[in-house]
C-alpha cells in the first residue's frame, strides 16, 4: 500500500551496507530449505560472516547475543532490500531450527550462561540445531512421550527414540523433550534439555519419504548425557517451554518471515504457458480459471491477514493465538498451489527425473509430495482446530489436554 | 479489526450502543410485519443524519466530516451486526461517491449537501436483468434539443422506494456489452414518465423497479463525461462493493457469533454440543475464514482511501471472499441451531435471506472471481 516509509533512513543505510557487502555471485542463489550449501561456493561464507559480524543473522536479538537489537519493522525492511536485489539471508537455514526456534525460546527460558554459550554461534550460523519433540508413539499426542532422562548427579542420562527429528544426521545440537519424572500427570514430568548431538550415546538415521530424500531422521538415544546446566526452563516444566517453542514454530511457518530471495514465476503466466487462452485473453480451461482464481485469492487473503495482524500489533511478531489461524491457512495455500501446479503443467507434472522433464517441473512434483506434510508437521492442521476452538473460541475440550 | 485511529474508536462505540438501543434486529423485524413501503423503520434515517453518519465521506465545504472509506466501514460493520435496514449506504456511500468521483462542482454543490443533511437519498440504478452486468447496459439515453431522453429499465435498485435521486447508468452509443458508449445521468426520482414498482423479496428490504418512457433531462444531467461513463460507474460500484463487503463482515460477524453462544450453552448426550470436536473443528475453521475475509474487507476499504492503484483487484477479492464466507457462516447459522433456526420466530431465517441477497448485490461471487482474473490478465 502506499504510504510514507517511517524508516526510510535506516532502508537508505541498507542499501548501502548491501551494495557494499553482498557478494554478486549469490544474486538470485540461496541455501536449500535443509541449508545444504551446494554450488553458492566460497563467498558464502564471506556473505554468512559479514551478516553475523553485523548481528542481522537475527537482527531482532539483543546485541549481547549476537543479534542487533532492531525491531520487526526493522528486521522487515532489512528482509525486503534483500529481496529487492536478490539476495537472502542464509543463517536461519543454516542454523537448523536455531534462529526460528530454539534461539526465541532461549531468548524466553535460558539462563544468561545458557543465552551466552548457545545463542552467538546460532546468530552466527555456525551452529546448527535439531529438535527431538515427536516419538514413534506420540505424535499429535506429544505428551504421550516416553524417553526418559535420569537424574545422574552433573548429569541427566537420556535414553529412548525420536523421530522427524528434522536435520538431526547434520546438526550440532538438539533441543529434546524428555520425561523426567514418570510418576506426575502427562503433562506434567516432562523437562526440556539441550544436548550435543557429536556423542557416542546419539545415533542418527535419515528416512526417506513419498517426496525421496528427506531431511527428518530418526534419532536413538542410548546413554546420552545433557550437562544439568543445559536443562532449559525449570525441571518438570518442559511442557510449558515446548508450548511456547511450538508458538515460534507456528510462526515461522505462517511466512510471515520472508528472509529474501527471488519471487517464484506467477501461477497464472504459468497457467497461459502450459494451458493456453481463448481469443479474449482468458485461460483456454474454464474451470482451473476459476480454481486457480479462488486460489489466487486465497493467497491474497492470507498476505493482508499477515500485514494486518502486523498492524494491530504494532509491529510486534505475535505468536499468540492467530499463529494457529496463520499456520493453516498458509498450508492451505501452499497445498493448494502445489496441486494447481501439478495439473496445469498436465502429463508433464508427472515428473520424477530425466532430461524430458524441466528442472522446474521435477521441483514442483518434489514440492507437491514435500507439501503433504505441512498440514502433519508443527502440529497438524487438526491440533491447530482443537486450539483454536479451545483457546479462541472457549469451546469445551475436545481431547484430553493439549 | 484494524488498528483504529481515536475518531474510528468513538464512531464504532457510538454505532454499536445506538444499534443495540435504537436498531436491534427486532426493529427489522416489525419493519417486514408493517406495510412500509419504503422498507426501513421511518425513524432510523433522522437519527443517522443526526449522528453525522450520512457525511462521513463528505469534504467538509459539503457539510461533512472526510474521514475517508475504512471509517464508514466501521460504522456499517456494526449495522450489518443487527441487519439494520437503511439507505445509509446506497445514498451517503454509493451516492457520495458518485458526485465525489463524478468531480463537477454544481452537481456537488447540489447533491452532496442534501445528502449529508438527509433531505435527498441517492442511489444508483445500473442492472437490467437478473445478473449484475455493467457493461451490458441498454437503457438507451437519446439526444435532444435541450438534453437527453432516457427509456428503458432498470431492475433491482437497492433502496428503489426511497429514493429521491437516481445515479442511472445509460447507453449513449456503442453496442450491448461494449464498455465504451456508457454515460451516467442523475435522474430526479419524480421526472416525468419514470416510475417504479416495490418488488417483493425474501429479505424484504425496498429494491424497486424502474421504467423510464422518454424521461427528458437536461445535458447537466450527464455525470462525468459522455460515452465514457464507464470507469467512473466502476468506480462508484467499487466503492458500493466495499462499503457493502463491512456491512456484510458485520452480519457474519453476529451470525458467528450466535452460533459459538449456542454451541457452549445448547446440551445434547449429556454435553454441550461444542465439546464434539466435529462441531468445535467447524466453528474453528468458519474463524479461520472469517479472520481471512475480514483482512480482504479492510484491505479494499485502506485501498481507497489510500489511492492504492490495486483498488479495483481489492474490491473484487473482498466482495468474494466476504460473499463465499456469509454465504456459509448463513448456512451454518441454521444447521448447528438445528430445528430452531428453521423457525421464523428465531432470527437466523433473517440472516440467511439478508446473506443471499447481499451476496448478489453489485455483483456475486462468480461475477467478481471472473473479473479479478480479468484484471490479472488471464
Amino acid at each position: 500500500m502506499s504510504e510514507s516509509d517511517p524508516l526510510g533512513n535506516f532502508r537508505a543505510d541498507v542499501r548501502t551496507w548491501l551494495s557494499e557487502n553482498f557478494p554478486p555471485s549469490l544474486k538470485n542463489k540461496s541455501v536449500g530449505m535443509e541449508g545444504d550449501a551446494e554450488g553458492l561456493g566460497p563467498d558464502l561464507d564471506v556473505w554468512r560472516e559479514r551478516l553475523a559480524k553485523k548481528g542481522w543473522g537475527a537482527p531482532t536479538w539483543p546485541r549481547e547475543y549476537g543479534g542487533a537489537g532492531l525491531g520487526h519493522p526493522e528486521a522487515r525492511v532489512i528482509g525486503d532490500e534483500m529481496g529487492r536485489i536478490g539476495a537472502s539471508n542464509p543463517i536461519p537455514l543454516l542454523t537448523g531450527m536455531g534462529i526460528t526456534m530454539v534461539g526465541p525460546t532461549v531468548l524466553e527460558y535460558g539462563t544468561e550462561d545458557q543465552k551466552k554459550r548457545h545463542l552467538p554461534g546460532i546468530a552466527s550460523g555456525a551452529v546448527r540445531w535439531c529438535l527431538g519433540l515427536s516419538e514413534p508413539n506420540a505424535g499429535s499426542d506429544l505428551a504421550s512421550l516416553r524417553t526418559k532422562a535420569e537424574d545422574k548427579g552433573d548429569q541427566f542420562v537420556v535414553n529412548g527414540q525420536k523421530t522427524w527429528t528434522s536435520g538431526a544426521d547434520i546438526s550440532q545440537w538438539c533441543g529434546a523433550l524428555v520425561r523426567t519424572d514418570p510418576k506426575l500427570a502427562k503433562h506434567d514430568g516432562i523437562s526440556f534439555l539441550l544436548l550435543p548431538m557429536d556423542q557416542p550415546g546419539v545415533r542418527t538415521r535419515p528416512i526417506k519419504l513419498i517426496a525421496g530424500a528427506s531431511p527428518f531422521c530418526e534419532t536413538f538415544f542410548d546413554n546420552a548425557i545433557a550437562e544439568k546446566n543445559d536443562l532449559l526452563g525449570k525441571l518438570n516444566d518442559g511442557w510449558n517451554v515446548v508450548k511456547r517453542l511450538l508458538q515460534h514454530e507456528r510462526q515461522s511457518q505462517t511466512g510471515g518471515r520472508g528472509a529474501g530471495g527471488e519471487r517464484p514465476a506467477k501461477l497464472e503466466d504459468l497457467a497461459k504457458r502450459y494451458v493456453g487462452t481463448n481469443d479474449d485473453g482468458t485461460l483456454a480451461d474454464g474451470d482451473l480459471r476459476t480454481r486457480l482464481t479462488s486460489h489466487l485469492m486465497d493467497a491474497r487473503a492470507h498476505n493482508l491477514t499477515i500485514a494486518r495482524i502486523t498492524a494491530e500489533a504494532k509491529g510486534k511478531v505475535n505468536v499468540s493465538a492467530a499463529a494457529s489461524i496463520l499456520k493453516n491457512s498458509a498450508t492451505h495455500v501452499a497445498q493448494t498451489r502445489s496441486e494447481l501446479t501439478l495439473e496445469l503443467m498436465g502429463a508433464q507434472g508427472l515428473a520424477w527425473e530425466g532430461n524430458e522433464f524441466t528442472s522446474q517441473e521435477i521441483a514442483t512434483v518434489r514440492e507437491w509430495l514435500f507439501g503433504k506434510a505441512m498440514s502433519i508437521y508443527g502440529g497438524s492442521f487438526e491440533v491447530q482446530n482443537n486450539i483454536i476452538s479451545k483457546n479462541i473460541l472457549g469451546l469445551p475440550e475436545t481431547t484430553q489436554k493439549g | 479489526m484494524a488498528a483504529l485511529t481515536e475518531e474510528q474508536s468513538l464512531l464504532k462505540d457510538q454505532a454499536q450502543s445506538w444499534v443495540r438501543e435504537q436498531a436491534p434486529v427486532v426493529k427489522f423485524r416489525e419493519m417486514r410485519d408493517s406495510s412500509i413501503e419504503q422498507a426501513f423503520t421511518p425513524t432510523i434515517w433522522p437519527a443517522m443524519v443526526e449522528m453525522g453518519w450520512t457525511g462521513i465521506l463528505v469534504p467538509e465545504q459539503y457539510g461533512g466530516s472526510d474521514l475517508g472509506y475504512l471509517t464508514f466501514g466501521v460504522v456499517l460493520e456494526e449495522l450489518g451486526k443487527q441487519l439494520v435496514a437503511s439507505p445509509l449506504l446506497a445514498s451517503a456511500l454509493v451516492g457520495a461517491s458518485a458526485f465525489l468521483l463524478g468531480d463537477n462542482d454544481a452537481q456537488k454543490k447540489k447533491y452532496l449537501p442534501a445528502i449529508v443533511d438527509g433531505s435527498q437519498i441517492v442511489t444508483l440504478a445500473v442492472d437490467e436483468g437478473p445478473r449484475h452486468a455493467p457493461a451490458r447496459t441498454a437503457l438507451q439515453a437519446k439526444k435532444t434539443t435541450n438534453g437527453f431522453a432516457l427509456s428503458g429499465a432498470k431492475t433491482f435498485v437497492p433502496e428503489g422506494m426511497a429514493a429521491t435521486t437516481f445515479v442511472v447508468a445509460a447507453r449513449t452509443s456503442g453496442a450491448l456489452g461494449a464498455t465504451t458508449g456508457i454515460t451516467l445521468f442523475v435522474v430526479p426520482a419524480n421526472a416525468k414518465g419514470l416510475s417504479r414498482r416495490r418488488l417483493s423479496t425474501f429479505d424484504s428490504r425496498g429494491y424497486a423497479n424502474l421504467e423510464f418512457a422518454n424521461v427528458e433531462v437536461g445535458a447537466d444531467a450527464v455525470l462525468g463525461t459522455l460515452d465514457n461513463g464507464f470507469g467512473l460507474l466502476d468506480g462508484i460500484l467499487d466503492r458500493a462493493r466495499a462499503g457493502l463487503g463491512a456491512e456484510m463482515l458485520g452480519t457474519a460477524a453476529q451470525a458467528f457469533d450466535m452460533t459459538v453462544s449456542y454451541l457452549k450453552t445448547r446440551v445434547q448426550f449429556g454435553k454441550v454440543i461444542g465439546s464434539f470436536q466435529a462441531l468445535g473443528h467447524r466453528a474453528a475453521m468458519l474463524f479461520t475464514s472469517m479472520e481471512l475475509a475480514r483482512s480482504c474487507v479492510e484491505g479494499a476499504l485502506q485501498g481507497i482511501d489510500a489511492k492504492d492503484e490495486k483498488t479495483a483487484e481489492l474490491c473484487s477479492l473482498s466482495k468474494s471472499k466476504m460473499g463465499d464466507f456469509l454465504h456459509e457462516m448463513s448456512n451454518q447459522l441454521i444447521q448447528i441451531h438445528g430445528g430452531i433456526g428453521m423457525t421464523d420466530e428465531f432470527d437466523a431465517g433473517f440472516y440467511l435471506k439478508r446473506a443471499r441477497a447481499l451476496e448478489a448485490l453489485y455483483g456475486n461471487q462468480a461475477f467478481h472471481r471472473d473479473r479479478y482474473a480479468r484484471l490479472l490478465g488471464y
